[in-house]
């Protein structure tokens, strides 16, 4: 099998992913590209750069980031596929505005005082009623301005998956705030969800072992898993069943007595204030048995313990695979062989690279298998991806950023408020007929500035200029300046993935009323409607 | 089997042929004749199923947070409560005595449900619960909605429609010929798991106004290519079990359940309803009932019953918001006897758990286990059923259930949805007698 090595040659261009380079000129696509042959290949073998098309291109760019440009998926095309990829994993190579610690107020909710606890202490002993409510309304007060603080950090997280040049650190942000899901709703602590949400963006393509040894020191997660509250003699032990169930071995693979020996090993993991603090008080030190590893185990221990079994990687490259490239069934068994071959060539990379993630990124987004005609905008945007999609592709203003995170809840997904430690379900669940229209309205509301309940006040100030995707797309294909259903299709292509027929008749029709009292199909009031109807469109929903 | 039934569910046959349709293992397009249903008119036409009246329906309220049942049906004759109530028990005095029961009567706030008990349309279904219970809210609500105290699986409700639908186990290669279930229909901005299985979707909004699309407010003239675009239904070039294939059928039930709904709730009700959300919500489902969709199972759920705090006794937020519970489901009666549609129409009314039996230190009550439930309508049987739970043999200060949850629900399906109850919720429990013997 032929191995794709990292480029050498450091891409010169300035972060096109978020500027405009000029795209080098390609030839059609479609002229070289080659039959997809019916002989079984390997699933996992690397995709040609001569066979890299557009549709690809855009295809890596929704599933390894939020969409992109016309002029982003040309450059892209052009670079072909190992240099697109390399260029999308090295995010460090694209400068971007650092995170700093100090971004948010980390004193919102900080423990009180010695001595306002020994204040509180003596105010309760002398039924001082005046100053226990003076601390209640205190206390009150704070927990107002938090649920203020997280709502900015909701809005900033949106506002950099929107700004990003390196999409897929985002993404990969975003992966593993479904995975380890934390809620604000249960740890009330903004900064602490801050800070977890910085963890998971410094490792978002680092390393996943190291991502595990660090969750069982994050304070939101100890909150959230009630580990602040796990003692030698009395092990709390959601910490460690969720650790084996859902965010490393999986049901099935450790035994209630795993579960309880792990408890130990994590006893004493607690955290003040914003740090994290093992207190060896409350530690059980005495020998454990977790998965057959035996010892005075730690949670460091247990935390190996589990890296070491292959069903880890098992896991791990299940969910890397649902999220990237397309749904799994619930049973191994229902896996077809080549799928079941794919995912275990990517648990094996996991392991034998020590859970380096960028080796099965690339193994991923490089495979056949990832540009197969059963992957290429076969899967349901999660309602985040639509949003952001949106705006970084067609170029949307990008409006009211609470009311892009209000629809996103709407439809099922609120950041930083996962409805449970198990995260999103995603796929077909995020999908109803209520959902599916405030997936249609949250496009006319970023195209138009409208509402459900009324035009949005800004919306006469940021009108939408949909001119600029015509002039991108004429870059590749003069002929849309000129040819209307040539036009038709090259928008159809770029904001569905697709140009049938069924698609285009409705919108064809509508454009041929529209023009006909002579206006030109690149006014941009026609142009807005042909992309309100493309966003209608149930495909729209796909990438 | 020719090529054509690769897709089945073309936009033509949707609006031209009828309710019959090929393949049973896709997702069922719910309304699938938009010109059937004129306002008014009952859908009895359109009964379906061999053997099942398709005009009863059976509306859940849920009631969130987990109502505290002993300040709901108050055991006012028994002293232990008010020993374990101190500060928020209801005066003897005040509780609304029900006929024939002793010793019990419902809280002084909920006399709209009294009226309903008077008129003979009201059970009062005592000590229902589930062995082991869970206390968090999150769980024991997933138990009472898979009807499962693992709390996984599809909804039940989900799985009864499904029952309904398709010809289980029929497989992909199945021809044949079976009818639609309507998708159930929840008021609120999610659909809950009960309603959630395999092959129906439900339907769900909050807002009748935001169930449509917006886009055809910037420009009239976009209305006819949309209704176009997603009345295409599933094209000939899609897999039918796709993804694209799910959403292109999504997008035509979306589309044909918009114009419905959005036309029925519009009409005025023919009574005045109270100003409050359950009561709009139930308004709601009366305004569907009338103009005649097909659906079966409705859903609206009233949030506010994690009362830990400064609940109150006969006055306070608990009573409120018993108030406002019963004062809507008498106003739905009402609405539902003046449309002459009140004997079609089950109301079952649960929350995942009741309270503890004692008081907490801050007037108010924590998460407890076995609580009452209420089934409205003039088919039920009405007065109280079963005895109240012991206030002195308690589970570690928790009341004890008398009567699993899954034989009311195995009741209302085989006496009321005249479905076997096994294949819904297993066989392990005895459906309860809960209705009129017909």
């Amino acid at each position: 099998m032929r191995r794709h090595t990292t480029s050498t040659e450091p891409p010169e261009e300035a972060a096109p992913l978020s500027t405009a380079p000029v795209p080098e000129p390609t030839t059609d696509p479609k002229s070289i590209r080659p039959k997809m042959a019916r002989t079984r290949v390997d699933p996992a073998s690397p995709i040609e750069d001569a066979e890299f098309t557009t549709g690809h291109a855009r295809h890596l760019l929704w599933r390894a980031g939020f969409g992109g440009t016309p002029e982003q998926i040309q450059t892209l095309a052009a670079w072909g596929a190992a240099k697109s990829v390399d260029y999308l994993l090295d995010v460090d190579a694209v400068p971007f505005e650092g995170v700093s610690t100090d971004l948010f107020k980390n004193d919102i909710m900080r423990p009180p005082t010695a001595e306002e606890r020994l204040a509180q202490r003596n105010a309760a002993r002398a039924q001082d009623e005046e100053s226990l409510a003076r601390y209640r309304v205190m206390r009150q007060q704070a927990e107002r301005s938090d649920r203020l603080q997280i709502r900015e950090v909701q809005e900033w997280w949106l506002a950099r998956m929107i700004q990003t040049p390196r999409p897929l650190e985002e993404k990969m942000a975003l992966f593993w705030h479904g995975h380890f899901a934390t809620s604000y709703r249960t740890i009330e602590n903004s900064y602490h969800m801050f800070r977890q949400n910085q963890l998971f963006r410094a490792n978002a393509l680092g390393n996943y072992g190291k991502m595990l040894y660090e969750i069982i020191r994050d304070p939101a997660m100890l909150a959230y898993l009630d580990n602040n509250d796990s003692r030698k003699g009395k092990p709390n032990e959601n910490l460690a069943r969720e650790l084996m169930e859902l965010f490393s071995l999986g049901v099935g693979n450790y035994t209630e007595n795993d579960i309880k020996e792990g408890a130990r090993a994590l006893t004493g993991y607690t955290f003040y204030d914003d740090q994290f603090v093992f207190r060896r008080e409350d530690h059980d030190s005495g020998r454990k048995n977790i998965l057959g590893r035996s010892g005075t185990l730690d949670g460091d221990g247990f935390v190996t313990a589990i890296l070491e079994k292959r069903a880890t990687s098992k896991f791990m490259a299940k969910k890397l695979y649902r999220y990237l490239v397309a749904d799994l069934p619930d049973r191994d068994k229902d896996m077809d062989a080549e799928t079941r071959e794919f995912v275990d060539d990517i648990a094996t990379l996991l392991i034998s690279k020590r859970y380096e993630l960028k080796p099965s990124l690339r193994r991923i987004f490089l495979s056949r298998r990832f540009y197969a005609d059963s992957v290429m905008g076969q899967q349901i945007k999660s309602p985040v991806q639509l949003v952001v999609g949106a705006v970084r592709s067609l170029r949307t203003p990008v409006r009211d950023l609470g009311t892009l995170l209000d629809a996103a809840d709407l439809m099922g997904q609120s950041i930083l408020f996962p409805p449970s430690v198990k995260g999103w379900d995603g796929g077909r669940t995020w999908i109803n007929t209520s959902t599916l229209f405030v997936r249609q309205n949250v496009l006319t509301y970023l195209l138009t500035g409208r509402k459900p309940q009324g035009r949005d006040a800004g919306a006469a100030i940021e009108r939408y200029n949909p001119s600029v995707l015509v002039t991108e797309l004429a870059e590749r294909e003069p002929g849309v300046r000129t040819d209307t259903d040539a036009l038709l299709r090259a928008l159809a292509r770029f904001v569905v993935g697709r140009d049938s027929d069924s698609l285009l008749n409705p919108i064809r029709a509508y454009v041929a009323g529209a023009t006909s009292d002579g206006a030109s199909p690149t006014d941009p009031r026609i142009l807005t409607g042909v992309l309100l109807l493309l966003t209608a469109s149930p495909e729209y929903q796909l990438n | 089997m020719s090529t054509e039934h690769k897709s089945p569910f073309t936009r033509r046959e949707f609006m031209t042929t009828s309710l019959t349709f090929a393949s049973a293992a896709l997702t069922v397009p719910s309304f699938l004749q938009r010109s059937a249903f004129a306002v008014g008119q009952p859908s009895g036409s359109l009964s379906s199923i061999a053997g099942v009246d398709q005009n009863r329906i059976l509306v859940v309220v849920q009631l969130s947070g987990g109502n505290d049942g002993l300040n709901t049906v108050v055991p006012f004759g028994f002293d232990q409560y008010y020993r374990m109530r101190p500060g928020i028990g209801v005066n003897a005095a005040q509780v609304l005595k029900l006929s024939k029961a002793e010793g019990v009567g419902l809280h002084p706030a909920l006399t709209g449900l009294h009226e309903l008990h008077e008129d003979g349309l009201l059970s009062v279904v005592q000590g229902v619960g589930y062995p082991n219970p869970n206390r968090s809210h999150f769980k024991s609500m997933d138990i009472w909605h898979t009807a499962d105290t693992s709390a996984t699986g599809d909804g039940w409700l989900g799985k009864y429609v499904d029952s309904q639908c398709c010809g289980e186990g029929s497989g992909e290669s199945g021809t044949q010929v079976a009818k639609a279930m309507e998708p159930p229909i929840a008021i609120g901005r999610t659909a809950p798991l009960a309603l959630q299985a395999r092959k129906v979707v439900p339907v769900s909004f909050e807002s009748a106004d935001l169930f449509r699309w917006t886009g055809q407010d910037a420009s009239a003239s976009l209305s006819k290519p949309y209704d176009e675009l997603v009345e295409r239904g599933v094209t000939g070039d899609v897999d039918p079990s796709s993804n694209a294939a799910f959403l292109m059928r999504t997008a035509l039930d979306a589309r044909v359940s918009s114009d419905q709904i959005r036309k029925a709730v519009s009409a005025k009700s023919l009574v005045e309803y109270p100003r409050t959300g359950v009561a709009r919500d139930l308004s709601m489902v009366a305004s569907m009932i009338r103009a005649g969709l097909p659906t079966r199972v409705y859903y609206v759920s009233m949030g506010g019953f994690d009362t830990h705090a400064g609940q109150g006794g006969a006055q306070g937020s608990h009573a409120n918001l018993l108030r406002q519970f019963g004062d809507a489901v008498r106003a739905f009666y009402s609405d539902l006897k003046a449309q002459e549609n009140d004997a079609r129409v089950l109301t079952m009314c649960f929350s995942e758990f009741g309270r503890r039996a004692s008081q907490n230190a801050s007037g108010g009550t924590d998460h407890g286990t076995a609580a009452p439930m209420f089934l409205a309508g003039p088919m039920v049987r009405p007065g109280v059923i079963g005895n109240h739970p012991s206030l002195t043999d308690l589970d570690d200060g928790d009341l004890k259930h008398l009567l699993d949850f899954r034989s009311v629900y195995a009741g209302v399906l085989k006496d009321w949805m005249q479905t076997d109850p096994d294949s819904v919720i297993g066989k392990n429990y005895r459906s309860a007698v809960l209705l009129k013997k017909s």
